[in-house]
């Protein structure tokens, strides 16, 4: 086998494994959230028997390991649960499977998510690129000074002023992120702009800062003096000597930054009414919906891991050591 | 473009006038928030197919002089002053894109550091052929050809399919090859050699010496060649130049400069090479090692069966080429790297073999000293910190007694009570060497360990770290282990030398009679491998070998 595929799959066995960890973790700390599904529902006035009725039917009886077992049992053969939520305690049943209710929300993040590493990605490798060329000069600081005022803002503050200035002031696209299944692509690419923009001013900075140190820190190695007094211009210097060796950190902050986009952006979903699954997780906590809690805390963390597991490989295929050894 | 064009290619020669003619030449670099004279007017004149030598100290401005004369200045470096004119052209008015097209063309560069200098992402060839390629001078297909018939003639092994490799497949003396062949690629007029052999054991150096030498009388290239190994330059060189602070301080044709030099600066420079002391035997032996078996891991094996005796107050000299197995001796007597088989004994006694084992008593006795002394000491402790860090941890030395031992100790390696507060990098190389000497010394050892810690150092400095350890073993009896891979070294200091190959004991004795013939075969190899002052010495070794290896190659 090859070392590099061994590599990898060695580094995916240990991505199950980390997952599987972080499964305990949120199986513990779920349990640990104050309150009761049962009293939560059924309310103050409900009796001892009902409850404990109530807490049998849902399994909230039996002691944690065994119902850590079920989950993770019904989970590797692909079943998520069903969500606490549309249960009454006049008995009517219209509780949904996790999987649908999550699905539709995962989508719709993951679009945007990957609307704006469209536009954030390309972007912060061009700027990051061109700065480190044009290092220490007007652009390079101009670059530098408008990123880091970017980041430097509070994600809702910034989606409120572009709401303010796209939204109101000059109205080119929707203030309300409303998206609704079945809606044609391009209304979809409409309509988020605002949120994808937003998230795009958030992200470029770190990303487009990492590129420029990362090849500005290769162009003190020999190579590059070697490079240049083989007389390649600038251009070639950077683009077919130094980017090459930049890969891994690059692919690094790129996969920590995407991960966030999923993840992290609950704020801006609020702000912009986006129906993403970062919202679904707030709700859930709040209603003490602990199937749909787990299964969005599994989501992030599988996300986590697999961008990461990503960047390792990048690394690992950008390198010539790793990929033709001795 | 016509002009353009034959300024890259290289117009026919023209007769008599200097290929390269450089003329009060002032370089400053940038430092402490100003720019300080490097290069203070030289002068120096290049004559078609002639090879200069410019040798001097580190420090003295010759690899940025070696640079200048590609019109090439590091980033933090301005040229101040003068001219550099390559074939009539004056290269430091000209365009930068201009002189660009020359470089890799009409003019090349080898690195001292082959490893460092290609770059990892790409093939040898592709690297090889670059420049040649993008100047149009040949197509990709030629190109590609000439490289390996270029390996072949530098005697790469496999030349057809070498260049298909990462820099990091092959080993350092076959990239310096590699690179030498990749400065040939587009036949320039001018190449310019900076230290390219000094980070390659003697082994390996001569070999490539002689590729390099070959290639350029092959194709009568110019060249300058830089270097602080006066042996070297002497087989390298028609001429030889000496810098210093940025000063030229004489130049001679190279019979002449070896035989009467003029300056008391560079007489002082051929007699370190004299510095050598009387080999002393003893049988009082204060470490013994027997039979040591050692591996990294379970796979690689790196001794076998290796046995030494130190005696008390002496220098033994571990001598072999890189990978022979010399620091991972080290690493086992320390205890860093506990040995599979053997034992060591130490004043009679036997020494654990794994550091913790170790009492403090035993780690006190037994001090080491690097080759690298920048990374062997903290950066951001001052002198003081370095050196009371162990005559606290050993001798609970505090206060003013501390800083009373601490003083005392700096003037023991000639040092004023004045490098107290100072940092590291506020050092120079021999300095902070002598530092490092401190602060084995500062525990108060029977035995020092030094691994290779002179050979960053220039010739000069080295002379003098030398004559220090002497002094030390000769005031407080410490026996030293010295790791070297440079003969010269180890004539000056040894009483015995061992030498090491494959992690095998090759010989073992009085320095006198190792040196001294006859020698077992790897011996005579090691031996035969140092340059000497002779100019004559690599022509001559060329043809024994090619005698030796059954007749002339075709």
């Amino acid at each position: 086998m090859h070392p590099v595929l061994r590599t990898v799959l060695q580094r995916f066995a240990l991505g199950v494994l980390t997952l599987f960890i972080v499964s305990i973790i949120i199986f513990a700390s779920v349990q640990m959230l104050p309150g009761d599904f049962a009293e939560a529902v059924l309310g103050q006035a409900a009796t001892t028997e009902t409850v404990a009725a109530f807490r049998r039917e849902l399994g909230l009886d039996q002691p944690p390991v065994i119902r850590y077992l079920d989950w993770i049992g019904a989970l590797a053969q692909g079943d998520l649960g069903t969500s606490f939520s549309g249960r009454a305690a006049s008995g009517v049943d219209r509780s949904r499977e996790v999987a649908d209710l999550v699905g539709p929300r995962l989508l719709n993040t993951l679009f945007l998510a990957g609307m704006t590493a469209l536009i954030a990605v390309p972007l912060a490798l061009f700027l990051g690129i061109t700065a480190a060329l044009k290092r220490d000069s007007l652009y390079d600081k101009a670059v530098s000074t408008t990123t880091l005022t970017t980041i430097s803002f509070p994600e809702f503050f910034v989606a409120y002023i572009l709401i303010l200035l796209l939204g109101a002031l000059w109205p080119v696209f929707p203030s309300l992120a409303d998206v609704s299944p079945g809606m044609p692509l391009w209304d979809r690419v409409y309509t988020t702009a605002l949120p994808a923009l937003t998230l795009t001013l958030v992200i470029v900075a770190h990303m487009m800062r990492m590129t420029r140190a990362a090849i500005i820190n290769l162009l003190a190695s020999p190579y590059i003096e070697m490079a240049r007094l083989k007389g390649e211009p600038p251009r070639r210097v950077i683009l077919r000597h130094a980017l090459p060796n930049a890969w891994a950190p690059i692919a690094a902050v790129i996969a920590f930054n995407l991960a966030y986009l999923v993840v992290g952006v609950v704020v801006v979903e609020v702000v912009f009414v986006y129906p993403g699954i970062g919202q679904l997780m707030v709700d859930a906590v709040s209603a003490r919906d602990i199937p749909v809690v787990q299964a969005c805390a599994l989501i992030f963390a599988a996300t986590y891991i697999l961008l990461n597991l990503v960047a390792d490989i990048i690394g690992i295929v950008t390198n010539p050591r790793l990929l033709h050894p001795k | 473009m016509n002009t353009e064009r034959s300024e890259v290619t290289g117009a026919t020669p023209a007769s008599g006038a200097p290929l390269l003619d450089i003329r009060g030449l002032r370089i400053e670099g940038f430092a402490d928030e100003r720019w300080n004279p490097i290069i203070k007017g030289v002068d120096l004149t290049l004559h078609r197919g002639e090879v200069l030598g410019l040798i001097g100290e580190s420090g003295a401005g010759k690899s940025t002089l070696g640079l200048a004369a590609m019109g090439f200045a590091r980033a933090g470096v301005r040229f101040a002053g003068g001219s550099v004119r390559f074939d009539g052209m004056d290269l430091l008015t000209m365009p930068e894109w201009k002189r660009r097209r020359l470089w890799g063309t009409r003019m090349t560069y080898v690195a001292q550091s082959a490893a460092a200098s290609f770059n990892p992402a790409h093939r040898l060839i592709d690297q090889t052929v670059a420049a040649a390629v993008r100047e149009g001078l040949k197509s990709e297909a030629e190109a590609i050809a000439d490289a390996k018939a270029l390996y072949a003639q530098l005697q790469l092994p496999d030349p057809e399919h070498i260049g298909a490799r990462y820099p990091h497949q092959v080993s350092g003396g076959q990239l310096q090859r590699v690179m030498t062949a990749m400065a040939m690629s587009a036949r320039p007029d001018l190449i310019v050699f900076d230290e390219p052999t000094t980070a390659l054991d003697v082994t390996t150096q001569v070999e490539v010496l002689m590729s390099m030498r070959k290639i350029v009388e092959e194709f009568d290239t110019a060249a300058i060649y830089i270097t602080h190994d006066l042996a070297v330059v002497a087989q390298m060189a028609d001429r030889i130049k000496v810098l210093r602070y940025g000063e030229e301080v004489e130049e001679a044709e190279t019979r002449e400069m070896l035989a009467h030099p003029k300056q008391d600066y560079t007489k002082s420079l051929w007699s370190v090479r004299s510095l050598r002391k009387a080999a002393d035997p003893s049988e009082d032996v204060v470490l013994r090692a027997e039979g040591i078996d050692a591996a990294y891991g379970n796979r690689l094996k790196v001794l076998h069966d290796v046995s030494i005796d130190l005696p008390r107050g002496r220098t033994v000299a571990l001598v072999g080429e890189s990978g022979s197995g010399k620091s991972t001796m080290a690493k086992v007597v320390t205890g860093l790297l506990p040995p599979s088989k053997g034992e060591i004994t130490f004043d009679g006694a036997p020494l654990p073999p794994k550091l913790k084992d170790r009492s403090k008593e035993q780690l006190r006795r037994i001090q080491m000293i690097y080759q690298m002394a920048d990374t062997a000491m903290n950066p951001r402790q001052t002198v003081g910190e370095i050196i009371g860090r162990p005559l606290t941890f050993y001798h609970g030395l505090k206060g003013a007694a501390l800083e009373r031992r601490t003083v005392e100790l700096l003037e023991q390696i000639e040092l004023d009570a004045g490098f107290y507060d100072r940092l590291p990098g506020e050092l120079s190389g021999g300095q902070k060497q002598r530092i490092c000497i401190a602060r084995a010394l500062a525990a108060d050892p029977d035995v020092i360990l030094c691994d290779e810690v002179t050979s960053a150092l220039d010739q000069i400095v080295q002379e003098g770290i030398l004559k220090l350890l002497m002094r030390l073993q000769r005031e407080r009896g410490i026996a030293y282990l010295f790791i070297a891979h440079d003969i010269a070294t180890v004539e000056a200091i040894a009483d015995e030398i061992v030498v090491m190959y494959q992690g095998r004991v090759v010989e073992q004795g009085l320095k006198d009679q190792i040196l001294a013939p006859p020698h077992p075969d790897y011996t005579e190899l090691l031996l035969s491998s140092v340059p000497e002052m002779d100019p004559d010495w690599l022509t001559a070794l060329m043809e024994r070998r090619r005698a030796e290896a059954g007749g002339p190659r075709p």
